[in-house]
């Protein structure tokens, strides 16, 4: 592998990182949305939002990006590979999301939120203020966790020509003739990134955990 | 509209073949990984620091490294150590080598949190070898596991569209030759995932059911 090849992987790296990125930060506020319409169980909408979810979760990316890239140009929406790819990413890591702050919802004390009500705090105030606090919390292993698999699925935005770390090494691989050493260094590349996501999970668990021994 | 949902109708045996494909790859690399797993649990939690290391090295690899690298490893570094293998098993092994890390720890995971009580009551019974792991150990621990490992089922099946990459002829490939042959985008990949969410409706019905009757049976 030449500098230049070890330049291109880099420059893949700063692709993967950054769509994966921008999926998580647009992923997370609407997934907490979606969670939030299936708890206050809105007509249509809830139902809407469980199918959606439903279907998402159970939708390879790869089948959810060749749909995006191919049919909404045939539908009169021009989009481009990394728009599609953002899109696609969106959309699955917030089916993710949903059902994570969802079961933060479910699990969250009801006399609280009506202890709130009595002291006159309205709807906006009383979520910001009392609920919002406390899912964070308990659901920021989960949305970790999430983080970590939206990286780990990044090497499929390929299929619409993204060059993302495992491609930038595939296409090295193919034009020396000698693929494993760029994808070692791919593996080198990803392995800190996620590591340092799983250690973040565990020190956030770890942190909860004594402060539920503690209280 | 119509039309083009006909067209895909009028392809459907590509498209069930594919779908047969994803169900056969994904079934049996699930029992693959899963029989790994077991085989790798053990080793995991094992008092030789050389076994355990390893074992953990293998198993935390595999979870930072993404499938699809992985996948392409196999692929195409296989072949320099003189290996070649055709799409099939190349998308088999790696599909089954990967998961089998995950279900190791799913089942270290539900190993752990199990009550040693019945396992001492079970040998004071004079259960042992197979007939303990069989009555005493096995159901409680699927009981345990069984959930997760639906979910990891689901992701079998997902991680198995990847292998479209390498020109498995699985589900999404069949759909992506459906689209490219007749141009029919989205009709194609529109039924291609609702397959998949059959799929994994299948299997969230089967893991509840496993769970009704494990419950009515206890």
């Amino acid at each position: 592998m030449s500098g230049e090849d070890i330049a291109a992987m880099l420059q893949g790296a700063v692709v993967t990182v950054s769509l994966s990125l921008a999926g998580i930060l647009i992923g997370l506020p609407i997934g907490l949305g979606l969670a939030l319409i299936r708890w206050a169980n809105i007509p249509v909408l809830a139902q809407f939002v469980t199918v959606y979810v439903s279907v998402l979760r159970a939708t390879p990316l790869v089948t959810l990006l060749l749909l995006l890239f191919f049919a909404l140009p045939n539908v009169g929406v021009p989009i481009n590979p990394i728009s599609a790819a953002i899109l696609g990413l969106v959309m699955n890591t917030s089916a993710f999301n949903c059902e994570v702050w969802r079961s933060a919802l479910m699990g969250f004390p009801k006399d609280q939120y009506e202890a709130a009500q009595s002291v006159g705090m309205r709807a906006g105030l009383r979520f910001r203020r009392i609920v919002l606090p406390q899912i964070i919390r308990v659901s920021l292993p989960g949305l970790v966790n999430e983080m970590s698999l939206l990286i780990k699925v990044t090497p499929v935005l390929a299929v619409v020509g993204v060059v993302d770390i495992t491609r930038a090494a595939v296409r090295i691989g193919s034009d020396t003739y000698e693929p494993l050493p760029p994808m070692l260094f791919a593996v080198a590349l990803y392995v800190p990134i996620v590591f340092a996501l799983v250690s973040l999970q565990r020190l956030i668990e770890r942190r909860q955990m004594a402060a539920e021994a503690a209280a | 509209m119509i039309h083009d949902f006909g067209i895909v109708w009028s392809e459907r045996g590509l498209l069930l073949s594919g779908l047969a494909n994803t169900a056969i790859l994904s079934a049996f690399s699930a029992i693959g990984a899963l029989l790994l797993g077991a085989a790798l649990a053990p080793a995991l939690m094992a008092r030789h620091r050389a076994v355990s290391w390893a074992a953990r090295g293998f198993v935390d690899g595999m979870r930072c490294v993404p499938f699809l690298l992985f996948a392409y490893i196999v692929y195409y570094g296989f072949p320099s150590f003189g290996v070649r293998l055709d799409n099939w098993t190349t998308g088999l092994a790696a599909l089954t080598l990967y998961n089998a890390a995950y279900m190791a720890e799913i089942l270290r995971g539900a190993w752990i949190v199990q009550p040693r009580e019945p396992l001492e009551a079970g040998v004071a019974f004079g259960f042992s070898g197979i007939g303990l792991f069989r009555r005493i150990i096995l159901p409680p621990l699927l009981l345990a596991a069984g959930p997760v490992i639906g979910n990891q089922m689901i992701q079998i099946i997902k991680d198995s569209a990847f292998l479209t990459i390498i020109a498995l002829p699985e589900l999404t490939h069949a759909a992506s030759s459906i689209q490219s042959r007749h141009y029919v985008p989205f009709a194609a990949f529109i039924t291609a995932v609702f397959l998949y969410w059959g799929l994994c409706l299948i299997i969230e019905a089967g893991v509840n059911s496993i769970g009704r009757v494990a419950e009515a049976r206890r």
